[in-house]
């Protein structure tokens, strides 16, 4: 029988990026997927006819730019338009926008306090330096500084001039950044309640905090980090949805010679004698390979994928308190026209952008509350998007296709288990609160996907629905991802590896834990050590 | 005369982190004159009488964190601090009467021996963990890109202690320093009192729920106070909190620093850019060497110094420093002592917790962020009386609580809302002590807004401003300044708000001191 060099279980973007580098560095490489489509949480599906939804993730900024080049995703079809700008409406019909023109985006922060259009830029370059310092960090493995080795020591040695570079009030303002809740954050630069709760929407998407939770600040930096184009911080959209991200992705692999099964769940990987050796599909099938990389999440990998018995028990009981908390929901809705939006003119620019409702801290506070206590929110954080503007090839012509993520929807809710019933009163929940801003909005649906943590984790395969695959807070990034003293991709059994959003840099569609687990197992394989 | 007389120092309050200032300087030599705006000392650790004979802990009610350098070298004992009970058990109180109690890393009650086990070694961990922070409580923080060798010499002291802790160890601490206290326990424990108990220990003063990430560091905080604090553990002295204020007071009296209470400070007096001399409300300008404020940060700069001798980054730091207290103290006076349900005279002695589960916590805090106290609030009582029977009248008791949560702003305001809000807490221990109302004959509530007035802490918070890592270590009050000097030449603080923060420690105060002392003496400051 055949023995690949490596398979890659899953074919999200972090297992399809990892599997590119590993084939580009001419090996034999085997993706296998559970799904008969690919793509993971990074996938577009026609669910409504002439309709195309990105029914996962939505838009486009983290995926590093060193990847599309190497990998030459542009010439597999990748097309990334940023969009420009966003708005945040208020309950009594104004609204606030962010533009990408400079002047523009200061007026109309002066339209709502002065004061807070002088401290934008202060804000801004905070951000931005926060940027900066991390950046260099996203396509590397972090620095282990619990270890002696030389590798860890010049990692640590690199981290901390990088640090002391930012000069000694930069040093403690980023401390601060990174341990901060945004709601203390943007208090240091903001006073209207409202330019706050514009900006703090980045800070709680996909996660278990409320922007009074120390640490959300970092979630928006992890938000701002990526760029379009050279534009740090923007977003834009992936012409025929995230599939399109994927797809190249694919089209990459399969060029440099690698092979994918799609409709091929693992049932376990593999181990003889402490090693790796494979994986055993879902029907009984044994599929062999000199080393196995996980893109799973980490819990799913541990926990299921894997026999307990072959690893350390510190590990499992790790694997068992990873903290990986489903906390989004997402509306996928094709729309027979343009909705209208109450008080927001339908020429303003930011419409092509991400449109929200949550005009107060306390709101997001509160509906954070919600999910704490089991329940859905009650006036939820959206981040709603309507694609098609700028991407004609989402929806039929006159028509449109609507994106609408949500926050917070619990995994489990208190009362019991989800249910068709609860999961139609949870899109209810958020089409009558949206209804309140768009009178005609409930008459332009044709069709309406409602995905809550349930489906995200049944369908994807994400454990809890965490879109992450794993909290961003300090106790799990960097070093501390997924847990301490195996956050370089290595697992504690020989050959096996992990490449998914669980590891380092974490979450989004950014596809650097898939390239940084490839480069380990390139150089393990080339020194022939774990062979 | 003394009012004409130049000090070498002059300190700003007489709380306990003013005077365990002024001692150290004064047994160092320099000339010292503390003055207090109450008539009488011990800031937030003093006694009050609530009713006739009744003698209450106005504010902090247990010591813990006391550093053992403060109490060895100003010489407490002798000056008469004795401690009426040490190493109190905490009794976490369940409604169906099956209470828990934590004595050390003992639990008596039904627990299940697994969960026993598992507190014994989580205790182990956290106070290991604790126990490599203490070192840093009792010294000046570093500056990070300092080029002095005492601030490379701290940083380096701190990588060693954490590489000494371990390989595995470091990455536990690392690791778990960041989450928050409801996770971990979750992932140790299983008892629900017995993770009820420890998420308030772990908040207990904060601003934070036990979801809060960074409640495990504000618990390893407290821990570190305990861990090398000795044998003391929670302790009640002897005459009350107010007798640990009269020894520090004695002491620092016996090194030969000069007291004055009753004289208010109306400003700190400014010449070009050197704090000069201190003005009391009286008129009367004290000029001096050093002015050291023990004073929060928010009222030492905007109010004592002014804004206009300060730059404007540096204010808008100083008003950034978090400073809303969240918890009340209500005392009771009672003719005699409550039966709580299931505990004995003797487990009485302990310190009481209604916390029954994360849940209750959470919930509690929860309601602090609309501006609303809890509806049903997080306690811990102790009843000094038990040990000390001279606060109360015969067969009387006294009964004192730390309550949380009671935001400082509340919406509708306090003024309004205190009778029905102390009707609230005592309501909510009678749950657990069915006569209590009945055995009230006088009570005292401090809310934040009473705090703020009566102790003059801006926000009214404990310890002057939140403990949180953006406002711990070199970050106390404000990044830059940490180590106890401040813009204006001559100015320092000594308070709560600078580095390590407050509780009845006297750390901050004994460290600014140590600071003070390493730059010479200026001419005829001693």
């Amino acid at each position: 029988m055949k023995t690949h060099d490596v398979i890659v279980i899953g074919a999200g973007h972090n297992g399809l990026t990892a599997a590119a580098y590993l084939a580009r560095a001419g090996l034999d490489v085997l993706v296998v997927e559970r799904n008969p489509y690919l793509g993971g949480a990074t996938v577009s599906r026609e669910l409504h006819p002439g309709f195309t939804y990105s029914n996962c993730s939505y838009v486009s900024s983290l995926m590093r730019p060193e990847i599309m080049r190497e990998l030459e995703l542009p010439k597999y079809g990748l097309q990334v338009t940023p969009y420009n700008g966003g708005l945040t409406m208020t309950r009594d019909g104004d609204y606030i926008a962010s533009y990408k023109d400079h002047d523009m985006n200061r007026r109309e922060l002066a339209r709502h306090s002065l004061r807070d259009a002088e401290s934008y830029d202060r804000y801004a370059a905070a951000v931005m330096r926060q940027c900066r310092f991390i950046r260099p960090m996203l396509m590397k493995p972090p620095p282990d500084p619990a270890s002696l080795r030389p590798r860890n020591l010049r990692g640590l040695f690199e981290l901390g001039r990088a640090f002391r570079d930012l000069g000694e009030a930069g040093m403690y303002d980023t401390i601060r950044f990174w341990t901060m809740s945004i709601a203390d954050f943007l208090d240091r630069y903001f006073e209207t309640e409202l330019i706050k709760a514009h900006f703090a929407g980045s800070s709680i998407i996909g996660t278990g905090l409320g922007p009074r939770s120390p640490g959300s600040a970092y979630v928006l930096l992890h938000h701002y980090m990526g760029e379009v184009d050279g534009t740090i911080g923007a977003w834009g959209f992936a012409r025929g949805g995230m599939g399109a991200i994927s797809r190249s992705l694919a089209a990459a692999f399969q060029a440099a010679g690698g092979a994918i099964r799609a409709d091929a769940p693992v049932a376990r990987v593999m181990v003889e004698r402490g090693r790796a050796v494979g994986v055993a599909l879902d029907g009984g099938e044994e599929i062999r390979a000199r080393a196995v990389v996980s893109s799973m999440d980490f819990k799913r990998t541990v926990l299921e994928a894997m026999d307990e018995k072959d690893l350390p028990a510190r590990f499992v009981k790790a694997a068992r308190n990873f903290k990986i908390r489903g906390s989004s929901g997402k509306l996928n809705i094709a729309l027979d026209g343009m909705p209208t939006w109450r008080g927001v003119p339908a020429d303003c620019p930011a419409l092509q952008g991400d449109l929200h409702v949550t005009d107060t801290i306390e709101s997001f506070e509160r509906a954070y509350d919600d999910w704490k206590n089991g329940t859905w929110s009650r006036r939820p954080y959206v981040d709603l998007m309507i694609p098609s503007i700028m991407d004609p090839t989402m929806a039929p012509s006159g028509k449109h296709y609507m994106s609408v993520f949500v926050q917070y929807v619990p995994p489990k809710l208190a009362d019991g288990p989800w249910t068709p019933e609860k999961r139609d009163a949870f899109g209810k929940t958020v089409i009558d609160m949206l209804a309140e801003y768009s009178p005609d909005l409930k008459d332009l649906i044709l069709h309406m996907e409602v995905r809550t943590p349930h489906e995200l984790e049944e369908e994807v395969g994400l454990t809890e629905g965490n879109i992450f695959q794993g909290e961003l807070t300090m106790d799990q990034i960097m070093f501390n991802r997924p847990v301490p003293g195996y956050a370089q991709y290595r697992m504690p059994v020989r050959n096996m590896y992990m490449c998914g959003s669980s590891t380092h840099p974490g979450g989004g569609v950014m596809g650097a834990p898939g390239a940084n687990a490839a480069r380990e197992v390139i150089a393990d394989l080339r020194a022939g050590r774990r062979a | 005369m003394t009012a004409d007389r130049k000090y070498g120092a002059i300190v700003i309050g007489g709380g306990h982190n003013g005077l365990v200032c002024a001692a150290f300087l004064a047994k160092a030599g320099r000339s010292v004159l503390v003055v207090e705006a109450a008539d009488e000392l011990g800031g937030a650790a003093r006694n009050a009488e609530i009713a006739p004979g009744y003698t209450a802990p106005a504010c902090a009610h247990i010591l813990h964190l006391l550093h053992p350098r403060v109490r060895s070298r100003l010489k407490l004992r002798r000056h008469g601090l004795a401690f009426a009970a040490r190493r109190l058990p905490t009794v976490a109180l369940a409604a169906d009467g099956n209470h828990l109690t934590l004595s050390g890393k003992r639990i008596l009650g039904e627990v299940p021996e697994e969960d026993a086990r598992a507190w014994r070694r989580l205790r182990k961990r956290l106070l290991r963990m604790a126990g490599t922070l203490h070192p840093f409580l009792g010294r000046t923080p570093p500056r990070l890109a300092g080029e002095s060798w005492q601030d490379r010499i701290t940083l380096a002291r701190l990588a060693l202690a954490l590489r000494l802790l371990g390989k595995a160890e470091m990455r536990d601490f690392l690791r778990i320093v960041n989450m928050n206290a409801a996770d971990l326990l979750d992932d140790e424990l299983g008892d629900a009192r017995l993770k009820g108990v420890l998420a308030f220990d772990a908040v207990l003063g904060t601003n934070f729920g036990p979801r809060s990430p960074g409640s495990v560091l504000t618990w390893l905080y407290r821990l570190a106070g305990e861990a090398r604090g000795g044998r003391l553990g929670l302790a009640i002295p002897t005459g009350g909190m107010g007798a640990v204020t009269e020894a520090l007071a004695a002491s620092a009296q016996a090194f030969g620093a000069d007291i004055r209470t009753g004289a208010p400070v109306r400003r700190i007096v400014v010449e070009g850019d050197r704090a000069a001399a201190v003005e009391l409300e009286s008129g009367n300008v004290l000029r001096t060497h050093a002015v050291i404020s023990s004073a929060d940060p928010k009222t030492t700069f905007f109010d004592l110094v002014g804004p206009e001798h300060l730059d404007t980054g540096f204010l808008r730091q100083v008003n950034g420093f978090r400073s809303k207290g969240l918890a009340a103290k209500l005392n009771l006076a009672l003719d005699d002592l409550p039966d709580f349900a299931g505990l004995d005279r003797g487990a009485l002695g302990g310190r009481l917790v209604i916390a029954p589960d994360i849940g209750y916590v959470e919930r509690a805090f929860d309601h602090s962020k609309y501006g609303e106290y809890s509806a049903e609030p997080a306690i811990e009582i102790t009843i000094p009386t038990l040990h000390d029977p001279t606060l109360a009248p015969d067969g009387g008791h006294v009964l004192s609580a730390v309550v949380q949560y009671a935001p400082r702003e509340l919406a509708g305001g306090w003024a309004a809302h205190r009778e029905a809000f102390a009707d609230h807490v005592v309501a909510a221990i009678a749950r657990y002590a069915p006569d209590l109302a009945g055995r009230i004959v006088g009570r005292q509530l401090l809310t934040p807004e009473d705090i703020e007035r009566d102790f003059r802490i801006a926000g009214g918070h404990w310890h002057h401003g939140d403990l949180a890592v953006d406002q711990m270590l070199m970050l106390r009050p404000v990044p830059g300044w940490a180590q106890y000097e401040t813009p204006i030449a001559n100015l320092y603080l000594c308070g709560a708000g600078a580095h390590p923060g407050g509780g009845v420690m006297g750390a901050a105060g004994m460290n600014a001191a140590q600071r003070i002392l390493a730059t010479p003496a200026p001419e005829g400051a001693t």
